[in-house]
């Protein structure tokens, strides 16, 4: 694959992979480490971290291990990002494909929805959504995705306006295929890479998103994210900074890691982008 | 005379990984002043960097690596970038093949023109304007005034090239370098530019380095003849001599290559009942509206693309269809494969009125008409397997994989490709190779009716005739009727039993080819073929390559 192969010659590229890969086994490691509940007491609050070696990140407020917090917390941050990512992408994909590949009619009034969904800051709507259904982790993850969704469906919309037209496609048409056949088997495959690329994004906001939520204190208070984390310490925030920063820093090199793991697929999927310009070697009866 | 340019052993290095080491390897020209050198070759063949050569306008990583390129004895190679700005426009001029995309959209063309003189000479506004209308004036452009405020997007694509020429004449260059400046206009237009150039050539006496693929363009301009391959200089010499009694054998088969302006020899059986019969067909396109187009009637822009259109191809025979850009010859075609809805007419194949079919009952009858696309680059879906674009359409027919697989296979040693090919991907493959794919993929529905949109027009010359060729090779082994839309009447007199004129959306001329190009009836028809560039040289066909 020559993509992979361009993918491996960027630096920065395997940084962020190797990072997502350190996030990973952090999330698959965290029950065998941390077997207890992560939420349940382990010592006095509030202990620096390297105080204690038995809760070598110390203990937040309550007095919680802030180590077994981080290490469950990357479950549920990785589980919210990539849920709300998949439903934002498919519904983004499912909407895009049939506005930009049917145009017209169904084009405006799909596009219209669409900007009304842009037009609302997308953490107000999701502050709206959390507040009529409730909290669980379910819903915060559904509402996130669901209000991620336009930017991923104006991408699809844009890649097949210019695919449609395409001698391919009409080529297919001219051999009897149907309408479902042509978007799903020739023109997706053709529109999926930029998409692809964006769903890093999706994925880093969701992260973004759910601690933002978390950190107003309205996420799911049950399980063990960062963003409860940094909520727990906003309280303590002059002096006790740690209990923050920790799965702040938790976040950040988490959402560095799918920006730069996407950045480096782009770099992979779109070469000409980068490295030096195509050579036009002569124009003649090709033009 | 001592030579205006002088491109003495000139080799240009590509960056690794390109096709080949070098763009250009060791060519030596000369051109002298008041005289038209054309370099002519086929895509690849390194003519365009070798404008850009003499320009400096190289894309990063493309340098020259040897040799030198005199401009009145001053070594262009290594001189500063400061000293070849003071010469480009100044004293070398360029005109561009693309004129849309070589004036920027957001300023007036007057503007444009205007930019030359503010950049290179101290002359107040008042005399810029006189010296622009001036120049207008000169390149013959319809109402100079109005063009000096009009925008690119107001102009037709001749008027546009007019105005690429008036910049690049602004201040009196000694040498004009033309990259292919006729490429991207329709045939008509063609010949009013390249007469217009030669007379200001002759007029001014600047040297003109001229660019281009097509050897009537070369029998209708040049003085002398260079003909590259590869980046190699193949041959050289006076314009008659290259084009009448050519030495390379490279030269001589690329003329070989081009069809002669002449009706094919009538074949029996062109007077067969038809199989195809269009009558009043017609197609608007309407612009602009959106939303509120339902609401607001007579807002939006009507073009029509067909206007009552009646023809009909004889079974067994081949139709061209001629005509420019925006003659409506396209949209016909899609109206007939019903990838466009016709809005009123019929179609009639054999039986079967395509023209009023539903979508689902189309899909049915795909099979009995196939079409064959322009690009070889756009028709072939860039993610399958040849022989799965090939397979496709028996497949959705209700063909088992296997059974289309083994039909796919037949049919790449039909049109000529090794079956071994099948599990490449398209961009494996030439222009050439590509559009035998598009025709194997037409192929394997076995149609009653094939129509070939341009199916020729983005190839060279010599893979050009081998597809047509093909083309009339496989029409009499599979019995196929053809239709062929085509822009190049030298192409529609080599494939074509009969041809229909459009203009504007009509179809003002139909007959037999020998007809319509020794006595053509309509005054549309007689200009198309006086326009077509090199008309009076019928290319010696040495040999015909074997196909």
């Amino acid at each position: 694959m020559a993509a992979l192969r361009r993918y491996a010659r960027n630096p920065a590229a395997l940084l962020g992979a190797a990072l997502l890969l350190l996030v990973i086994a952090v999330a698959l490691t965290a029950p065998l480490l941390f077997p207890k509940d992560p939420l349940g007491l382990a010592g006095r609050p509030l202990q620096w971290p390297f105080a204690n070696p038995k809760v070598w990140l110390g203990t937040d407020a309550s007095g919680r291990d802030i180590a077994a917090q981080v290490f469950h917390g990357a479950r549920v941050s990785l589980l919210i990002g990539l849920v709300a990512t998949v439903i934002a992408i498919a519904i983004g994909i499912a909407v895009g494909a049939v506005a930009g590949f049917y145009g017209g009619i169904v084009d405006d009034v799909l596009m219209r929805i669409t900007e009304a969904f842009q037009t609302l800051p997308n953490f107000l709507l999701l502050l709206v959504l959390v507040a009529v259904f409730g909290s669980d982790i379910t819903t915060v993850t559904v509402a996130i995705g669901l209000v991620s969704w336009p930017a991923p469906a104006r991408l699809t919309r844009a890649e097949f306006l210019t695919l449609r037209n395409r001698e391919f496609v009409q080529a297919c048409r001219v051999l009897g295929m149907g309408d479902a056949r042509i978007i799903a088997r020739e023109i997706l495959p053709n529109a999926l890479p930029p998409v692809i690329v964006y769903a890093s994004v999706v994925m880093a906001v969701a992260i973004l998103l759910e601690s933002a939520l978390a950190f107003l204190n309205l996420s799911d208070p049950n399980v063990a994210s960062w963003g409860n984390l940094i909520g727990a310490g906003r309280g303590v925030l002059r002096t006790q900074w740690y209990v923050s920063a920790i799965p702040g820093v938790a976040i950040l090199v988490t959402v560095l890691a799918v920006s730069l793991v996407g950045q480096g697929l782009n770099d992979a999927l779109n070469p000409r982008l980068r490295g030096p310009a195509p050579v036009k070697a002569a124009s003649g009866a090709a033009a | 005379m001592s030579d205006l340019l002088a491109i003495e052993h000139l080799s240009v290095r590509l960056p690794p990984g390109a096709d080949r080491s070098h763009a250009l390897s060791d060519v030596s020209l000369t051109l002298a002043a008041n005289e038209i050198l054309c370099v002519v070759g086929e895509s690849g063949s390194g003519k365009s960097v070798l404008a850009n050569t003499v320009m400096r306008l190289l894309p990063p990583g493309v340098r020259p690596d040897g040799g030198a390129v005199l401009f009145r004895g001053r070594d262009l190679v290594g001189a500063s970038e400061a000293e070849m700005r003071r010469l480009r426009g100044a004293k070398i001029g360029m005109i561009f093949q693309e004129p849309m995309t070589a004036l920027n959209p957001l300023r007036r063309a007057g503007d444009q023109i205007a930019e030359t003189f503010r950049i290179h000479t101290k002359l107040g506004a008042r005399a810029i304007r006189d010296k622009t209308l001036a120049l207008l004036d000169e390149v013959r452009m319809p109402d100079p005034a109005a063009a000096l405020r009009a925008y690119p997007h107001e102009l037709s694509g001749g008027q546009r090239q007019r105005v690429m020429i008036a910049m690049a004449l602004a201040l009196e260059p000694a040498l004009l370098i033309a990259d292919e400046p006729t490429t991207a206009l329709d045939v008509t237009t063609q010949g009013r530019i390249l007469a217009l150039i030669r007379e200001i050539q002759a007029r001014r006496g600047m040297g003109v380095l001229f660019i281009t693929h097509d050897f009537g363009v070369v029998a209708e301009i040049a003085d002398r003849v260079a003909v590259m391959q590869a980046g190699r200089l193949v041959e050289e010499g006076p314009a008659e001599a290259v084009l009448d009694r050519p030495q390379a054998p490279y030269t001589r088969a690329l003329i070989g290559a081009v069809p002669p302006l002449l009706p094919r020899a009538p074949r029996p059986g062109t007077e067969a009942a038809p199989i195809l019969t269009v009558a009043g067909v017609s197609k608007t396109y309407r612009k602009g509206g959106g939303l509120l187009a339902g609401l607001l009637p007579g807002r939006a822009r009507v073009t029509h693309a067909v206007r009552d259109v009646s023809l009909s191809l004889p079974r067994g025979t081949t139709l061209g269809i001629v005509g420019e850009s925006g003659s409506g010859k396209s949209t016909l075609a899609r109206c007939i494969v019903r990838l466009l809805d016709p809005e009123t007419g019929t179609i009639r194949l054999g039986d079967t009125d395509l023209a009023s079919l539903s979508r689902r009952a189309m899909r049915a009858e795909a099979r009995r008409v196939q079409m064959v696309f322009q690009d070889p680059f756009a028709s072939l879906n860039p993610r399958r397997r040849a022989g799965e674009l090939v397979a496709q359409g028996p497949m959705l027919h209700g063909v088992s994989r296997a059974d289309a697989m083994a039909k796919a296979r037949e049919l790449f040693g039909l049109v000529g490709l090794d079956p071994a090919a099948m599990d490449r991907l398209p961009h494996e493959f030439s222009g050439g190779q590509r559009q035998r794919i598009g025709l194997a993929r037409a192929l394997a529905l076995e149609p009653e009716l094939l129509v070939a949109d341009e199916p020729v027009s983005a190839l060279d010359v010599s893979v050009q005739a081998q597809v047509l060729a093909l083309l009339d090779r496989l029409r009499d082994r599979l019995g196929l009727s053809m239709l062929f839309i085509t822009h190049d009447l030298r192409v529609a007199g080599q494939i074509c039993d009969r041809i229909a004129v459009m203009k504007d959306g009509q179809v003002v001329e139909a007959g037999p080819t020998a007809e319509v190009f020794s006595a053509p009836q309509a005054a549309y028809t007689r200009a198309l073929l006086d326009a077509v560039p090199g008309r009076a040289w019928i290319p010696g066909r040495p040999e015909m390559p074997v196909v």
